[in-house]
């Protein structure tokens, strides 16, 4: 179920310290967290110290215990900065957290929730594997049951902060007679269980800073008390996993409405500026054109985002809705990153100005966490489903 | 120790200052507003002094209107232990002067008998830099303005001071007030969970006339200009013209 939230008085009072943050170092960081593919160590303490890794974590286990709602808006301030410093408390805010929050045991929550909120442990999401990515329930890597324990094998594929993770959250096969999603259980592992290899990390087109690697797990044992909900809860993996779907969905959503203000911004900045044919290029009508669009589509995008961020604290799911928004939203920030480049002209092509980095790093959005296609076919399952109840 | 350290509610350091239509004032109506810079330096050395084990607690104040309670929250989640708001206006432009803020807080300082005031050197509203000096003379006490660096010693405070061509270190006896300057630290980001802490310090709201303070303004305001917009360049055509512009137009040379 859905945090409650704080009250709206301190609320805004995070929010203008994480604005205030993103403004005097996150965004002065970002050419430095460029060029060296990292960023940089004492940042990195600043957010932990922040609590920024603890926001969806309830308040009696050392974190924020924002709402969906305000976790968007939350979101949406830190990703006036560059997604990567998003990227590395993502996971740990998402399932990491989010799977032990809905369905953990009591005893999961205090061993790990309060380190999880602090920062101290960072979490990894190992879900996709080399031959099933958007088809997840289909996974191959196994938990064989021996005794009390389950003996792990398998490899998992760009696994967000795999090299700095303390712990993962490892969906894996626990039933091998059952070959689609309830055959499937969510395990906590800590990173330092032998048998775990992470391997290098992965070169990407953007987002450079954020690492994914894979993960490779060789009789991996584990007890069966680490499956999330404890033994009871296993096969029901994929069940957790679902849950925490919704509220990452509208997570997404809200990143995407503010990387698209962030250049939005840059390009406005630029467009008031930049002078052809004696005025600045903002007066020339079809670039007007552009940036009306763009602010246009991001007013869509954060209203959409918030209303599905509204359904879900209100009833604890909106599936269809999370799907419709994180959809729009991913694929209108994709247009308004192709629209920006277009108004800086020559310079937009330049890795001189940050435009050209949000291009290449606003790819990922319309891909990971379900890509587009795959909302498409939820939204429309949904639609189908709720009409033929209607009818 | 205690600790105590004045803040004040002043307009953001990020926002472009309007003048009121009338010239009366910065336009402050729907305006971003956050704790005085040079505050938040002081709020961050006492905590660090807490920190050391040289002050025990710290107290923060603030005068002015009711939303100052939000800069104090902001005080307190920084590290802050209890806060004092004085309420002596109603509206966000009328601006308290340094001698009725220094009779405010000396009032407050006889109550809690703080053994160090830490003060920012000025408020970037109106750039006074009056009311620690003002505060010293009226209690008494020894006084160290534009502190770029504090050493607690005993019951001496060891202060260096930067001053024209270098730095000055003296010493002060304590009880004192400290002003500080902007090389004194870096002041900390109050943490997420702090801020929500914060709400549960306790905060004592009074107003002036509970410690019989007169806070009528003295000082007559005659006008309130903006700055001049910057004139265009001119391009010159060779380094001669430019050292002859410099010397005969700009007269700098």
């Amino acid at each position: 179920m859905a945090n409650a939230g704080v009250d709206d008085d301190i609320f805004e009072a995070l929010l203008e310290t994480v604005e205030r943050f993103v403004r005097e170092r996150l965004i002065p960081a970002e050419p430095t967290v460029e060029e060296n593919d990292e960023i940089p160590a004492d940042i990195v303490a600043e957010m932990k110290a922040m609590g920024l890794f603890g926001i969806s974590i309830g308040e009696e286990y050392g974190g924020l215990g924002l709402s969906t709602m305000q976790e968007a808006r939350l979101i949406e301030a830190l990703c006036n900065a560059s997604l990567v410093f998003r990227s590395l408390i993502g996971t740990t805010v998402g399932i990491g957290s989010q799977g032990i929050v809905m369905d953990g045991t009591e005893a999961q929550k205090r061993e790990w929730l309060p380190k999880l909120a602090t920062g101290e442990a960072i979490s990894a999401f190992a879900l996709t594997e080399p031959d099933y990515g958007s088809d997840a329930s289909r996974i191959k890597t196994s938990a064989r049951r021996e005794g009390d324990d389950f003996i792990i094998n398998g490899t998992k594929r760009y696994i967000t902060n795999a090299p700095y993770a303390s712990v993962f959250t490892l969906m894996a096969r626990s039933n091998p007679e059952i070959s689609g999603a309830r055959g499937i259980s969510a395990f906590i592992v800590p990173a330092d269980t032998p048998g775990i290899t992470v391997a290098k990390p992965d070169k990407k087109m953007g987002q450079r800073g954020a690492k994914t690697a894979d993960v490779i797990f060789e009789n991996v044992r584990v007890p069966a008390a680490s499956i999330v909900g404890g033994p009871e809860n296993e096969g029901k993996g994929f069940v957790t996993a679902m849950k925490v779907l919704d509220r990452g969905r509208v997570h997404i959503s809200a990143m995407a409405t503010g990387t698209s203000q962030r250049m939005l911004n840059e390009a406005t900045d630029y467009a008031m500026d930049r002078k052809t044919m004696e005025k600045p290029i903002a007066e020339h009508q079809l670039v007007q054109a552009m940036l009306a669009d763009c602010q246009t589509e991001i007013y869509a995008m954060r209203s959409l985002a918030h209303m599905a961020a509204k359904l879900y604290d209100e009833k604890g799911a909106a599936p269809m809705e999370a799907a419709c928004a994180k959809y729009f939203t991913t694929e209108a920030a994709g247009r308004i990153a192709d629209r920006c480049v277009q108004i800086f002209g020559g310079a937009g092509y330049m890795a001189e100005y940050a435009i050209e980095r949000l291009y290449r790093d606003v790819r990922l959005l319309r891909i990971y966490e379900g890509t587009s296609q795959i909302q498409q076919t939820t939204i429309a399952k949904g639609l189908v489903k709720r009409r033929a109840e209607q009818r | 120790m205690k600790v105590l350290v004045p803040v004040k509610r002043v307009i953001d350091y990020n926002v472009k200052a309007r003048v009121k239509a009338d010239g009366s004032g910065v336009d402050l109506a729907n305006v971003k507003m956050s704790m005085n810079p040079f505050d938040e330096i002081a709020v961050e050395e006492a905590i660090r002094l807490k920190e050391k084990g040289a002050a025990e607690e710290i107290v923060v104040v603030s005068i002015g209107v009711k939303q100052a309670q939000e800069t104090l929250r902001t005080a307190l989640a920084m590290g802050a232990d209890r806060a004092i708001l004085i309420e002596a206006a109603d509206d966000v432009h009328t601006d308290i002067e340094p001698l009725a803020v220094a009779k405010l807080l000396k009032a407050v300082i006889d109550e809690e008998q703080p053994g160090l005031v830490i003060a920012g050197k000025q408020a970037i509203d109106n750039d006074m830099n009056a009311t620690g000096q003002m505060l010293a003379a009226l209690l008494g006490w020894g006084q160290a303005t534009n502190a770029a660096e504090i050493e607690i010693e005993g019951d001496v405070a060891k202060v260096t001071r930067e001053i024209d061509g270098g730095m000055q270190t003296l010493k002060v006896k304590m009880p004192a007030i400290i002003t500080a300057d902007l090389r004194l630290n870096e002041p900390r980001y109050a943490s997420l969970p702090n801020i929500m802490k914060a709400k549960k310090k306790p905060l004592d709201a009074k107003t002036a006339a509970d410690y019989g303070v007169d806070v009528a303004p003295r000082l007559t305001i005659v006008a309130t200009t903006e700055p001049p917009a910057r004139k265009a360049g001119v391009k010159v055509e060779s380094v001669d013209e430019l050292i002859s512009k410099l010397k005969n137009e700009a007269g700098v040379l």
